[in-house]
């Protein structure tokens, strides 16, 4: 059922299990202990980094399904994506497992995209069990958009850190002690912004456009909730957004927390802003938020992946950077 | 709130490089990179070679330098700090392309190292070629 612009999910479909796969400077961050696997180092026992990230890909997929007891066999899709062209670390993990699968491109807002549609699925009796899932790698990452990882540059200080991460989610109808219980797919918000090196600021306004619609449409308020968590919007990102809901009146402060700051110690870690990419959100979710529902730390949760849909090419080209927020409201049961 | 707006408040928000700490970096490394070439000149023309050829040896130890730091992978941690410092000089020259050229090593020896090596430095390259070519047709016909 949708009212205004939120979907309301009637079966609440159920968060069964979760697993996350990080590299070493994540697992050396405020919350490296809350993960299931650490790597070594960001190689991952691969040759190259996107087959690398394509590993960690398969670790968390793995991790979650053994978690809950099932096999792959037992999955009915599996939803998801990551940073790279053609998504490939995604379609390279799943090419193994023999799962329906549905590749996903939603930037660093897929974790958020994966789990609307398939909740939806759930919701409406067209699968049991789903897997969503999300990622990124800051090596495969910086050669794609940016410049080799030995090459001696100097970065902004709004500039921020693609994580190196991924995160896993079993929905199923039954069973797990956190559910989907709402979502808004976002519109995309495209503020003018062309430095590539504060993609912050480009998504901060579509985060902002996205909670403050679903506040006017559910009438709820930010208070109504323990925790609102945008996913890579880091310390840029997360100031726009604090300082136009104190324009408009929407009480965020106390409440309000951004994946991209979470995961990392920006004072020790050197990554400027804060943390970004598809896999900081996913990690950040299935390594602190599902667990915080769980244990109870928290009881209603607003998780907003936040995407920058941008190319190297046409960033090169002039145009300015769109940026995405999808919300999904998760509920301990 | 138009895109004038937005932009007002990123900015603010924004903060600038910190140019108190980058420029006295620069200029400390960049300084020191120099008076270390002019330490390995001074060598070269020890061992008897004339200022020209001591000259292109500088360079090509520079060079050299900059390549071994690159695939030591110190030159990205060095240049973090010196910024400017290690970029200008023509041991960032060396970097840019040692790096490209490992980064894409992946792809292949032609398709992934040859073809990338020049991507940071083709436009230093087109633009040090094109103006050497024109500094030699003056030179030719007009002098």
């Amino acid at each position: 059922m949708r009212k205004g612009s939120v979907y309301y999910f009637e079966n609440a479909p159920r968060v069964r299990s979760y697993s996350s796969c990080v590299g070493k400077k994540e697992g050396e961050g405020p919350l490296g202990d809350c993960f299931d696997i650490v790597g070594e180092d960001d190689r991952f026992g691969e040759e190259t980094w996107e087959k690398a990230e394509s590993a960690m890909v398969m670790t968390s997929v793995h991790g979650a399904v053994s978690k809950a007891g099932l096999e792959m066999g037992d999955i009915g899709c599996l939803l998801g994506g990551d940073l790279l062209n053609q998504c490939v670390s995604t379609s390279y993990a799943v090419r193994e497992m023999g799962v329906r699968f549905l590749g996903l491109y939603g930037a660093c807002s897929t974790m958020a995209e994966s789990l609307i549609l398939g909740a939806s699925l759930i919701n409406g009796g067209l699968e049991s069990k789903v897997i969503c899932t999300a990622s990124s790698h800051f090596c495969s990452a910086e050669r794609q958009y940016r410049y080799p990882l030995e090459y001696g540059g100097q970065r902004t200080p709004t500039a921020q850190w693609t994580a190196t991460a991924s995160g896993s989610v079993l929905l199923s109808e039954k069973g797990g002690k956190a559910a989907v219980t709402r979502a808004m797919a976002g519109r995309i918000y495209d503020p003018g912004v062309t430095d590539s090196a504060n993609m912050g600021a480009a998504m901060a306004l579509a985060a902002y456009e996205t909670i403050s619609g679903y506040f006017m449409d559910t009438g709820e308020k930010p208070r109504d909730y323990d925790l609102i968590v945008t996913g890579d919007l880091a310390q840029v990102g997360r100031d726009i957004v604090l300082s136009m809901a104190g324009e408009q009146g929407l009480e965020l402060s106390g409440v309000y927390e951004d994946c991209g700051i979470m995961l990392y110690d920006r004072d020790r870690q050197d990554v400027h802003a804060g943390g970004s990419g598809c896999g900081c959100s996913a990690a950040v979710l299935c390594g602190h938020i599902l667990p915080g529902l769980e244990k109870g730390l928290y009881k209603r949760v607003l998780f907003c992946g936040t995407g920058a849909l941008l190319s190297p090419v046409i960033t090169s080209q002039g145009e300015s950077i769109p940026g995405i927020c999808h919300l999904v409201c998760l509920e301990a049961l | 709130m138009s895109n004038d707006e937005y932009k007002k408040l990123y900015e603010g928000l924004s903060p600038g490089s910190p140019g108190y700490k980058n420029i006295p970096f620069a200029f400390l490394t960049g300084g020191g990179l120099c008076a270390l070439a002019q330490l390995i000149k001074n060598l070269w023309l020890g061992t008897g070679l004339e200022e020209t050829a001591a000259s292109a040896m500088t360079s090509v130890s520079m060079i050299g330098l900059g390549v071994l730091l690159t695939a030591l992978g110190l030159f990205g941690k060095i240049a973090r700090v010196a910024g400017a410092g290690t970029l200008v000089p023509i041991t960032g020259f060396a970097n840019s392309i040692s790096s490209a050229a490992l980064e894409f090593k992946s792809e292949g020896f032609i398709t992934g190292t040859c073809v990338k090596m020049f991507t940071i430095a083709g436009p230093v390259l087109v633009f040090g070629i094109s103006a050497s070519v024109l500094y030699g047709l003056i030179l030719y016909f007009l002098l």
